[in-house]
């Protein structure tokens, strides 16, 4: 039994961090774990995914064709990723920069306006938080006390003063979604 | 030793440090040039070698002449700089002294692109540099195995005084899981007696490998003939997976190798009897267990990140047997585990004929997948 | 008959660093000058025990067999790389690499030009006879205009195969050279005067001063086609004008080390 999350978005927005977190935290849970970028030169300013394995043995293939859920932070990821998620399956899509409705009714899809949340938090930068409280909240292969430990294990130092405030957006994300009728 | 979350270029680069590798040449290139910057920062702040060279030409002699030293060395590179390290490696052998190297492969041939690859199995395995010589290849397909295999190269580079190959490809170099890294090996005091380190109260040493006599080159010959097949005895390494009622046998190294695992598990959930064979060392090759396999399984399929390099390789070992299918993605393409298992599905219900090229039929199944028009 | 004794004095002998092997260079050729400078500058400053010697490729390929120091062979062109190796990891030998001109000014171009750059505290000796010798008489890079050779048979035509490779110059340009200088190898006083710079290339390194180069002007009457007493005056003639004997980098810290 393996779940897999591609977060996709544009380079700087945290998209490799949001998955590095639930690496870190599903390790720390005893998990089998991958994480796989999107690497090369579209890295810098263009688009980045990553691709989050978790499981209960020895995981085959990093990379996946249909996830098990997708998290597109920007338009062209959701265009991208929004038939590929299994029937099922969850997307969480970044409504703060989609300007349209979700297409798929055979998955669950929340569409957060992470831009919009984060900012009110004070940090635009936490937009990816707010997307992955989210997509817990809807699919909790982790919990979020597992991701907050996480973070607080694995948070650069240069960013532990934002700590607590990406604690806060998880739990915004999560409770947004949760409040979202599916 | 915990376990930590770590990409591969840095486990791997890490590993080399905990094995006691004391100097590095090289130069950067994607995507292996993590490996390079993590030992930029961690060899001169343990007082040992790190030098960025000119070029991979510069590296691979670099190499070679701390190798000379009786130091443990190595490089790291990507196919493109491996095939300049190619007339070095040449040398190398034919000195015969132990060096170690990581490629990082991508995808080619010529510049290509810096997408993961399976490309270099010939140009390493099957030789590249000029003469006869065998190196040895793993080929991990884990971030773990990646540790545990670069360890293992230094051992083996040393025990048999030749060039121990880890190949990985860039979803390797690029991917993060969970691994564990070994403690910190002291480094050594002592140096082998062919060592050159200066004559100091003995006779002088000369390490070359020019042998002009042609007669002595031929012994030369003969004596790494001998110690390749002392390594062809003792250093077979591979993997099975659900082998044992097999009917179909899929074979793959490294990230292929790991892909197909995803498939055949999808398959066995179906009820199919397919198993997994992943070589570890791609030379030595693991001949004679394929060759056991062919006499028990029904078909088997090879899948590789190249246009069936390693395909050859089972061909020898299946010798007309049992059908062999291929499915392969080139350039950097890489496949997904639905494309194995549909082969997997395609090859049980269908005859596959013992003869004919199994390269020429998956170039006719695949020209529509990737909208060839003739 | 009676003999009345004299005593013996030993005025010349093999040094200790040159092996008691004989030459397979051709009569009249100037690596064997330059091989016992070598070993002399070696015996002279006891660096012999521990010092490693790295061979081209080309006439001196067989460099390794006169020398009792520790040596390895390089392959064509890349002794300064296998040199910075052996020293990056035992930066208390002398490494030497000791090049033709078809092995470092061609070929070996770039290993050469960045082993300067960096500072490499290695030493080089640099055999410039213009010619290609192992391989049969074909032009070098540092061939003179005009001079015919197997691969340039109606002369070295400047417009379409390049000038002559200047080494000494073009290497004194870079920061990471300590000691470069040209000397020749055609008559006994330039030899005396080799023979000193070879010393100052060793203590360059032993001082970690940089990377240190001595360029000789040889010759090769065999490829050249002369005898052996026309090519020391065909050296003296063509090659002198462009190859000017001189220091063109000399460290400050060596100028008043006497030797």
């Amino acid at each position: 039994m393996q779940t897999e999350i591609i977060i996709a978005g544009f380079g700087g927005q945290g998209v490799l961090f949001a998955g590095q977190v639930m690496a870190y935290a599903a390790m720390d849970a005893g998990r089998e774990v991958t994480w796989i970028p999107s690497y090369g030169p579209e890295m810098r300013g263009g688009t980045a995914n990553c691709t989050v394995i978790i499981a209960d043995e020895e995981i085959g293939s990093p990379l996946v064709l249909n996830p098990r859920a997708a998290i597109a932070l920007n338009l062209p990821s959701l265009e991208k990723y929004e038939p590929l998620v299994v029937p099922g399956g969850v997307l969480v899509a970044n409504a703060s920069l989609v300007n349209r409705p979700p297409l798929r009714t055979d998955i669950e899809s929340v569409f957060i306006p992470a831009n919009g949340i984060a900012e009110e938090l004070g940090n635009r930068r936490l937009l990816n938080m707010v997307a992955l409280g989210a997509l817990l909240a809807k699919l909790p292969v982790l919990s979020l006390d597992e991701i907050n430990k996480a973070l607080e294990d694995h948070l650069p130092e240069r960013h532990k003063k934002y700590l607590e405030l990406n604690k806060q957006a998880l739990q915004r994300g999560a409770e947004f979604a949760l409040q979202t009728v599916a | 030793m915990p376990k930590e979350l770590l990409k591969g270029n840095v486990a791997m680069a890490e590993a080399a440090v905990r094995a006691g590798v004391e100097a590095y040449f090289g130069y950067p290139i994607t995507p292996q040039t993590e490996l390079l910057e993590w030992m930029s920062e961690r060899l001169p702040a343990l007082g040992r070698t790190f030098l960025q060279a000119e070029s991979e030409v510069a590296a691979i002699n670099m190499l070679y002449g701390a190798a000379c030293t009786g130091a443990r060395v190595m490089t790291s590179s990507s196919s493109p700089g491996i095939s300049l390290m190619m007339e070095g490696l040449s040398y190398i052998a034919g000195t015969e002294v132990p060096v170690v190297l990581i490629d990082v492969m991508r995808g080619g041939p010529g510049l290509g692109n810096i997408a993961p690859s399976q490309g270099d199995y010939n140009q390493i395995v099957h030789g590249g540099g000029h003469g006869d010589y065998h190196p040895i290849v793993l080929a991990p397909s884990s971030i773990q195995e990646a540790i545990d295999f670069t360890v293992l190269a230094f051992d083996l580079a040393e025990k048999y005084r030749t060039i121990a190959f880890v190949i990985a490809d860039g979803n390797i170099g690029q991917m993060m899981e969970p691994a564990e890294l070994p403690p910190m090996r002291p480094l050594r005091t002592e140096y082998p007696e062919w060592a050159v380190r200066g004559a100091m109260g003995r006779e002088h040493h000369f390490l070359s490998s020019i042998y002009i006599d042609p007669k002595d080159e031929e012994v030369t010959n003969y004596r790494l003939m001998q110690v390749w097949n002392r390594i062809q005895a003792n250093e077979v390494r591979y993997r099975e997976y659900y082998i044992e009622d097999a009917e179909l046998v899929v074979v793959g190294f490294g990230t292929a190798g790991r892909i197909s695992l995803s498939a055949v598990r999808n398959a066995r959930a179906q009820g199919l009897k397919v198993g997994l064979f992943r070589p570890i060392t791609l030379s030595p090759y693991p001949f004679k267990e394929l060759e056991e396999i062919s006499q028990h399984a029904k078909k088997i399929l090879v899948v590789e990140m190249n246009s069936g390099q390693m395909l050859e390789d089972v061909q020898r070992a299946v010798k007309g047997r049992i059908p062999v299918e291929f499915y392969g993605r080139m350039g950097g393409m890489v496949p997904f585990p639905d494309e194995v298992l549909a082969e997997i599905l395609r090859i049980q219900q269908e005859e596959i004929p013992l003869d004919g090229d199994p390269r020429q039929r998956w170039m006719e199944r695949f020209a529509p997948i990737i909208n060839w028009k003739n | 008959m009676v003999t009345t004794a004299t005593p013996v004095q030993v005025v010349y002998k093999r040094p200790a660093s040159l092996s008691d092997t004989p030459t397979h260079y051709c009569p009249g050729c100037t690596h064997g000058i330059a091989h016992r400078l070598i070993a002399e500058v070696m015996d002279e400053m006891n660096i012999r025990e521990r010092a490693i010697g790295v061979a081209p490729v080309g006439c001196s390929v067989f460099a390794y067999n006169y020398f009792t120091c520790d040596f390895v062979e390089a392959a064509h062109g890349r002794a300064p790389a296998m040199a910075t190796g052996i020293k990056r990891v035992l930066p208390d030998r002398v490494v030497f690499t000791y090049q033709g001109d078809g092995d470092m000014a061609s070929i070996g171009m770039s290993e050469i030009v960045h082993a300067a750059g960096r500072g490499e505290n290695i030493t080089v000796i640099f055999i410039n006879n213009a010619i290609y010798g192992m391989t049969g008489g074909q032009m070098a890079p540092t061939s003179l205009p005009g001079q015919k050779t197997t691969s340039s048979p109606t002369g070295r035509d400047v417009e379409s195969m390049g000038f002559p490779m200047k080494m000494a110059e073009l290497l004194s340009q870079l920061e990471g050279a300590g000691y470069v200088v040209r000397r020749s190898l055609h008559d006994p006083k330039n030899i005396r005067m080799a023979k000193k710079a070879i010393r100052l290339a060793f203590e360059t390194q032993i001082r970690g001063l940089g990377f240190s180069m001595v360029e000789l002007l040889s010759t090769c009457n065999t490829n050249w086609g002369v005898s052996v007493l026309e090519a020391m005056q065909y050296l003296k003639d063509h090659m002198l004008p462009v190859y000017p004997i001189g220091d063109y980098k000399v460290s400050p810290a060596l100028e008043n080390l006497r030797v």
